[in-house]
């Protein structure tokens, strides 16, 4: 069994599969690169309509339906349909990871936007904020640490998922996995998904940092937070700015 | 359809495979994660290195797990053991959470009340502090099901039987309705699953249906309380 852990050891140390469009730091390009375009269309998708849906609270039954039955549907199988029905290339696996990340995403700005104290709101409605004022300088502010938390789920989640895309001739760190299985090479194999691993945990304590530095959840931080985020998310387009800031 | 019908036997076959995967996982979870979870609410630094310990383990992708869990175990890549003990890992760090939360939704008085009636700590957990956290124990419960069954297919890519192969082997041979059969037999086994989880839990609970309001799905909500 050692001599597992030592060929695995050496596969990772030799500076052959650190360069080149096979090598390491191009795989994790790539891996990390599928992973930002979904969270990309994700993003743009479910927090307009997760807001929406807080805010005004129409269809608040659909959305907790829809994020349950979504979260049923096996990963492979969305992803084998569609490479079948639209054909091989990038957009197929990516779209089917889109369809995976948007449950997550909704159920986090939906739950974030809903468990803001009814008395901000109703406190921001009667000061004479119109309805966007509302959504955008009171409920939005102070829902942005429960929808991070949303965002966080959704990031792992594509880190895991895109390492089974390479299973279709995609790049990313999981064609490791895949070139191994079929060479029956077990130290790329190990290497592959110990790089994977290491990527996933990094990526979850960088998340979490970014969480504890701006989205402060202690009782005086998180009112100052609030006031200063008010001030700067009157702007629709900032809310992404704020979850893409997350992404490394 | 047609094919459905004509090949019942192994999508029968499969199913019972895919379940197998994701029950027994699930039920060693929740016999692991009870008595971790009280341990941990009585020792605040076994409470910490649990919390952060599960969160670790559950984001490791579960591709990258199941290659890395036979160089540990000694098992080959095409054991089901791996799969077993990877979603074991999964379903812990989600259960002992859910456990924890659970255990703290019983109320301080209740326990009191229990203790001064005269229950041993053993008495009290097994009769008074288990059964009353059953609602949240139960949520999480639900929630490792769907993602089990759901994960069990990511093994078949590894050549381990269960309804996965049938994404497989309907991309290999470009054939769309084993692909849709797969998918829908895997929702129709979460939805049986889910139902009898919601069954289990009202035959379990009895007592949650006398004319209460039954909170929303919101973990919001939940958090609130804590």
């Amino acid at each position: 069994m050692s001599n597992v852990f030592t060929d695995t050891f050496a596969w990772l140390a030799d500076p052959l599969h650190w360069t080149g469009a096979a090598g390491i730091p191009a795989r994790l390009g790539e891996h990390l690169q599928y992973t930002g375009l979904v969270m990309l269309i994700a993003v743009a998708i479910a927090v307009p309509v997760g807001m929406y849906v807080g805010h005004t609270g129409r269809g608040r039954v659909a959305v907790v339906a829809l994020a349950g039955a979504l979260r049923a549907l096996p990963t492979l199988g969305l992803l084998t349909l569609f490479v079948l029905l639209a054909g091989i290339g990038l957009m197929p696996p990516i779209w089917a990871l889109v369809i995976l990340t948007v449950p997550p995403l909704l159920a986090g700005t939906y739950a974030g936007i809903s468990s803001v104290d009814r008395n901000v709101v109703d406190a921001a409605r009667a000061m004479g904020m119109t309805e966007l004022q509302v959504l955008f300088r009171a409920e939005l502010p102070n829902a942005l640490t429960v929808m991070f938390g949303g965002f966080r789920t959704g990031v792992l989640q594509v880190i895991a998922t895109v390492s089974v895309v390479a299973y279709i001739n995609l790049g990313g760190l999981g064609r490791y996995l895949f070139d191994g299985l079929v060479l029956s090479d077990f130290p790329q194999m190990l290497g592959g998904s110990l790089l994977i691993a290491a990527l996933a945990i990094a990526v979850d304590l960088v998340l979490s940092l970014f969480q504890r530095l701006f989205l402060a959840t202690g009782a005086s931080g998180q009112s100052r937070r609030s006031q200063q985020a008010a001030a700067d998310l009157t702007d629709p387009v900032l809310t992404e700015a704020v979850v893409q800031g997350g992404k490394s | 359809m047609e094919w459905f019908l004509a090949n019942i036997d192994m999508v029968l076959e499969r199913s019972g495979q895919h379940l197998v995967l994701a029950l027994v996982p699930m039920v060693l979870g929740l016999v692991i994660s009870l008595p971790l979870a009280q341990l941990a609410r009585q020792n605040r630094a076994l409470r910490s290195v649990v919390l952060t310990a599960s969160s670790l383990l559950y984001t490791i992708p579960s591709l990258a797990l199941f290659i890395i869990l036979p160089t540990i175990l000694g098992t080959r890549i095409l054991d089901p053991l791996n799969v077993v003990v990877a979603l074991t890992i999964y379903a812990v760090a989600l259960l002992v959470r859910a456990a924890l939360d659970a255990f703290d939704s019983v109320s301080e008085d209740v326990g009191q009340a229990a203790v001064a009636m005269g229950y041993k700590p053993l008495a009290r957990f097994l009769r008074v502090d288990l059964p009353l956290s059953l609602p949240v124990m139960f949520a999480g419960l639900r929630v490792v099901s769907v993602s089990n069954i759901s994960l069990v297919s990511v093994a078949a890519l590894l050549g381990i039987g269960n309804l996965g192969m049938l994404f497989t082997s309907g991309l290999q041979r470009g054939f769309i309705t084993e692909i849709v059969v797969g998918i829908i037999a895997i929702l129709v086994l979460a939805l049986l699953m889910d139902a009898l989880l919601v069954l289990l839990e009202r035959l379990l609970t009895p007592w949650e249906r006398a004319g209460k309001i039954r909170p929303g799905l919101v973990p919001a909500a939940e958090g609130d309380r804590a």
